[in-house]
């Protein structure tokens, strides 16, 4: 069996693992054309296990990403998951109270002033020293009151149930799943599965994930839109984030929080998959990702873009940019985290492009902490 | 750091490669040479401008009159009007910056021209220089400029040290236009969280020059504030209670006491991040027991009432502005005052909703969302209170009210995103998107920009004498409101469709149309700044068709409209007695506003001083040398600054008298020009037959 047949193997698995994602007619016309391109490439025979570990990890990466990224759901106006239709409603209902209540009143009156009372209109009424009437003092405080307190209910009630930090509700037990973010992309450890990922954030649909969440280096905002909430990862501190996917899709993923240079390209895919999906998807990683160990680590633990980073990694390129490991412990998140905290942590090798200012510090003694730090 | 490392490195860490050319001389790649280009555009209009003014002012010799009646002077109208032109120099390089920002986003599918680290400066440097060179000494100088008058009081308690703010102010200003010709700017974004901004992350200057930039800010500002409230309290003429006292006087009052308790914590916060990157403390970093949360917790305490600093003095230029061109007493004037001051004390109390993502409890999040909405409450009765006074009145749409009517309808959506914000659950996805950025732009450009526009539009003909060109401030103001809109409404959809802000690009197709029309907002408003500049010009042209030397060109309320335009030095002949609100309407309406007094007496005003400059240029050499690491510099300036200080401890004759022979002179000769002048009715308020005085309307009868 040669390493195309096995290519054709995983695509087609993961197609079907995204079979039944919603969709636009756009995103109809997008699907039938991965159809079309799945029948083209029905595997011809049995797979042998991981002839080549490149190609493997060519078709982990070509399933996941290739061509559809029209299919990504951006936002929470368009949820994929229990928490981000929650907030959806809570947006809507905040922003109609709102509307009805502050900007209609306030949108209409005005300009019925405007006209009546203008300059030229010597027929309405004038009084100049008119500043003050009781009832209508009392009812401009009692509208906001009345509206904030309204707001305020709705407020408390759903910061309790949406707070990141609390389970999701499920018969199922959650996916273990902890995230370090490193500049300028997100490592995604799943301790369980004794895998890892980064520019992919692979989960089972209709399963709740409970996230831990550090920063190698400097604040970080792990944020995908169409699942839930954001929440920082801090260096030297935990953080956590509870999401859920229900159907499978694919969902961008980002940080928001400006990190340097390559904040802008250090985003993933969440990819929701089923079940079966997500166990065929773990255990295909676990026999052919990239064995993570202390050398790839430090890699990774550059200041890099995905791009840089595949470079930068000798051996096993990824073609998609996304890498797949294997051999990822429970025992690294907390370890990065001491790391940091301590203060061992390699800090940037790769000093920030800025001529300017890498240039003198041979020249001058620079200030301790720095030098300490870079160990 | 010794003495012969001192020597060895007379320019500290200052090299060739410290120009903003040098890159792309030596690794001339295309992006390279794009950026290299901008930034040493940038860079020469800089150098070139200060050369232009440098060559105009000896040319038409006018140094001596630049020291002697502006640069020394401690009158606060002159200190007043020198905020407000420091304000515009720098708002048109923060709007060109936004400008470019936005062209770069036009362009940003997949990459556009910019290079990440130099959009990153852009928006460090435009948050910064918004907010605190552009923002701060607006409303300082108008602040400046027409609270004394409107209490009656000749001038501010402290003189001199106003003239130190306004040098500290300038010297963080110039700061920031210097990191443009020499080294670069910090790309950690207005509030420079840690530890990004520390040494292991950040080691080159930029940094550095942002912190040193905001310790001048703050340290102006907090001296500013203090003088401002002190003046409220102390300097009030006789007869004005605090509820006697003009709504704009309340804001301002309200604005210094938040300046007091809201500085502070921002310049500590400054300063130990500067301890970090210098002496190697770790109060923000990772590791060592450092706490970057800490920084966020300081930063946001000054943060947050920093909001409010920025607002409510515009909501005191509304409530003057609406009153005046509604032909009426503000209404609700004691629920504005609690509104005022209700919103100056929770300002303290919401700083948390900056970083609802930060992980702390949904109780903690809860309260804080709420307390933040509180604010919404005293916000929304000041709203209601402007439309009640408008409300059976006589509204003249001049240039100030169509900047108020643009207020209030923008002001109240960006209230109502504000309150959207201050939902933890809804926070959680817009936070740090470009849904944000349109938030906080729908609050700083209406609820600050335009009210301080519309107050230098209203208060020009008090400070020069003339008015402004009306049809060109109109056309200003409309570019000003739909260039808003334009540009920030796309930003609220592209923060719900997922897109961070700060992003130098991006990979979505569907954001590039919301991108073109934020774009062709951005270059609306340029238009708009480009009207004012010759709106100004044209109207100094026409100065003489337009003047208003009577000094009441609005049927003006209070008492700064009471005396000539421009007012004496000493502002009052003498000074009046107060006996309620809208003094000077009550004056008018009782027939006493123009009165000669049987005698006149001696006024002493304080004497030029040069602290103002002298602090200013040596704060600017001691900021300069610590970001460069010069150390000898930074010794020289210090000890500099230390002995002026001193010496002026010992300056004792201060004051000058100016006599009583010229104070009646100078008031007789403004008072036949009252007697010349023709009153006239608010019809003809825009017209060159306007010499500033208004036509009485006859009690009883309807004007
Ligand atoms: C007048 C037209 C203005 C335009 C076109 C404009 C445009 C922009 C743009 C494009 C950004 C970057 C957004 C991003 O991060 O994606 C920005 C950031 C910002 N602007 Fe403005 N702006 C304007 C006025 C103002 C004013 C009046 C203020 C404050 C008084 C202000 C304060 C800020 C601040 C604080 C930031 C954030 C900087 C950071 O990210 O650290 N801007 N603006
Ligand atoms: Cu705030
Ligand atoms: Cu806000």
């Amino acid at each position: 069996m040669n390493t195309i047949g096995h290519f054709q193997y995983v695509c087609m698995k993961t197609n079907r693992f995204l079979s039944n994602a919603d969709c636009s007619p756009l995103k109809k016309m997008q699907r039938l054309m991965h159809t079309e391109h799945n029948n083209l490439r029905k595997p011809s025979s049995r797979v042998e296990p991981v002839p080549a570990r490149r190609a493997s990890l060519a078709c982990v990466a070509a399933l996941l990403l290739a061509g559809c990224s029209g299919d990504t759901h951006l936002s929470f106006l368009d949820p994929q998951g229990p928490v981000a239709s929650a907030q959806r409603w809570h947006f809507v209902e905040a922003l109609a109270v709102l509307v009805v209540f502050v900007a209609i009143p306030v949108f209409a009156i005005t300009p019925w002033i405007l006209w009546r009372y203008r300059y030229g209109a010597k027929s309405s009424r004038y009084t100049p020293n008119w500043n003050f009437y009781g009832p209508l003092e009392i009812a401009s405080w009692a509208g906001p009151v009345v509206i904030v307190v309204l707001l305020a209910i709705i407020v408390w009630r759903d910061t309790h149930a949406l707070d990141p930090y609390k389970p999701l509700a499920s018969d199922q037990p959650a996916l273990r799943v902890q995230v370090i973010g490193y500049d300028w992309k997100w490592l995604f450890i799943y301790p369980d599965q004794g895998i890892a990922s980064i520019g992919v954030f692979a989960l089972p649909a209709g399963r709740p994930v409970a996230m831990q969440l550090t920063s190698a280096t400097v604040m970080q905002s792990l944020h995908i839109p169409a699942l839930g909430s954001q929440i920082y990862a801090m260096g030297g501190m935990v953080t956590q984030l509870h999401l859920q996917a229900d159907r499978p899709g694919r969902s961008l993923g980002e940080n928001n929080m400006y990190n340097g240079n390559g904040f802008h390209q250090q985003r993933f895919t969440a990819v929701a998959m089923t079940p079966e999906g997500f166990d065929a998807w773990a255990s295909e990683v676990r026999s052919s990702g990239i064995a993570l160990n202390e050398q790839i680590l430090k890699v990774i633990s550059q200041r890099s873009t995905r791009a840089e980073l595949n470079a930068a990694l000798s051996q096993p390129r990824s073609p998609d940019g996304n890498f797949y490991f294997s051999g990822a412990t429970a025992a690294l998140f907390p370890a990065v985290v001491m790391a940091t905290m301590g203060g061992t942590m390699v800090a940037p090798a790769k000093a920030p492009q800025e001529p300017a200012n890498t240039a003198a510090p041979a020249a001058r003694k620079p200030a301790a902490p720095a030098t300490e730090k870079v160990q | 750091m010794n003495l012969s490392d001192i020597l060895q490195q007379p320019l500290g860490r200052m090299s060739p490669e410290s120009l903003p050319f040098w890159q792309m001389l030596h690794d001339p790649t295309e992006g390279n040479v794009i950026n290299g280009v901008i930034a040493t555009g940038a860079a020469s209009m800089v150098v070139i401008g200060a050369i232009i003014a440098v060559a105009l002012i000896t040319k038409y010799r006018k140094w001596g009159v630049l020291w002697s009646e502006w640069l020394t002077s401690p009158d606060h109208k002159k200190i007043g009007i020198m905020y407000v032109v420091l304000a515009f120099v720098m708002l048109t390089r923060a709007l060109i910056e936004a400008a470019l920002m936005r062209s770069q986003q036009a362009f940003g599918l997949g990459g556009g021209f910019l290079s990440p680290e130099h959009f990153a400066q852009l928006f460090s440097t435009h948050g910064t220089i918004m907010i605190f060179f552009v923002a701060m000494p607006f409303l300082t100088g108008v602040i400046n400029y027409a609270m004394p008058l409107q209490i009656g009081a000749r001038d501010v308690s402290f003189p001199v040290l106003n003239s130190i703010s306004l040098g500290l102010t300038a010297a963080g200003a110039a700061l920031v236009m210097i990191s443009l010709c020499i080294g670069k700017f910090s790309t950690g974004g207005w509030f420079g969280y840690p530890p990004y901004t520390e040494a292991s992350f950040s080691p080159g200057v930029g940094p550095d020059y942002w912190i040193w930039a905001l310790t001048l800010a703050s340290l102006a500002s907090t001296l500013s504030g203090i003088n401002f409230a002190v003046t409220i309290y102390k300097e009030r003429a006789p007869g004005m209670k605090l509820m006697y006292m003009p709504l704009f006087t309340w804001t301002a009052l309200c604005t210094s006491i938040i300046m007091i308790f809201a500085m502070p914590p921002l310049t500590v916060a400054t300063a130990q991040l500067a301890l970090d990157r210098y002496l190697g403390f770790h109060y923000f970093t990772n590791e060592f027991g450092g706490n970057m949360m800490h920084f966020v917790n300081l930063f946001w305490l000054f943060g947050h009432p920093e909001v409010y600093i920025l607002v409510l003095p515009s909501f005191g230029v509304y409530s003057q502005v609406i009153s005046t061109f509604s032909g009426k007493a503000l209404f609700g004037y004691r629920s504005m005052v609690m509104a005022t001051t209700a919103i100056a004390i929770l300002s303290f109390g919401v700083w948390l909703h900056h970083f609802f993502t930060m992980g702390q409890n949904a109780n903690i999040n809860a309260v804080f969302g709420i307390a933040s909405m509180l604010i919404g409450i005293p916000t929304g009765v000041k709203v209601y209170d402007w439309m009640w006074t408008m409300f059976r009145g006589r509204v003249r749409f001049t240039v100030p009210l169509i900047y108020s009517i643009g207020f209030i309808y923008l002001f109240v959506l960006g209230g109502i995103t504000g309150i959207l914000l201050a939902n933890p659950t809804i926070d959680y996805q817009v936070h740090n998107t470009v849904f944000l950025v349109a938030h906080f732009h729908n609050v700083a450009i209406p609820g600050a920009l335009f009210g301080l526009l519309a107050g230098y539009h209203f208060w020009f003909p008090k400070a020069f004498g003339f008015r402004l060109n009306e049809r060109l401030g109109m056309v200003s103001a409309i570019c000003w409101i739909f260039g808003f809109m334009l540009a920030f409404f796309p930003l609220y959809a592209l923060g719900l469709m997922g897109l961070p802000r700060r992003s130098v690009a991006y990979n979505e197709p569907s954001y590039v149309p919301l991108e073109i029309a934020a774009f062709l907002g951005a270059i609306l408003l340029t238009v708009a700044l480009v009207t004012l500049v010759v709106q100004l010009w044209v109207s100094i042209k026409h100065r003489d068709e337009n003047r208003v030397f009577v000094g009441d060109p609005w049927d003006g309320r209070s008492l700064e409209w009471s005396v000539s335009a421009p007012p004496p030095e000493y502002n009052f002949a003498v000074i009046p007695v107060v006996t309620g609100r809208d003094a000077f309407t009550i004056a008018k309406e009782a027939g006493n506003a123009y009165q000669l007094p049987d005698t006149y007496a001696d006024i002493e005003v304080p004497k030029n001083s040069a602290m103002g400059p002298v602090l200013g240029a040596i704060g600017l050499a001691l900021a300069f040398g610590l970001v460069w690491h010069i150390w000898w510099m930074v010794i020289l300036f210090f000890a500099a600054a230390v002995v002026t200080m001193i010496v002026h401890g010992f300056a004792r004759d201060t004051n000058r008298i100016v006599p009583a022979q010229q104070v009646r002179q100078e008031h007789r000769r403004w008072f036949d020009a009252v007697a010349a002048a023709k009153a006239i009715s608010r019809e003809d308020e825009r017209k060159s037959a306007n010499q500033g005085l208004a036509e009485q309307a006859l009690p009883g009868v309807p004007a």
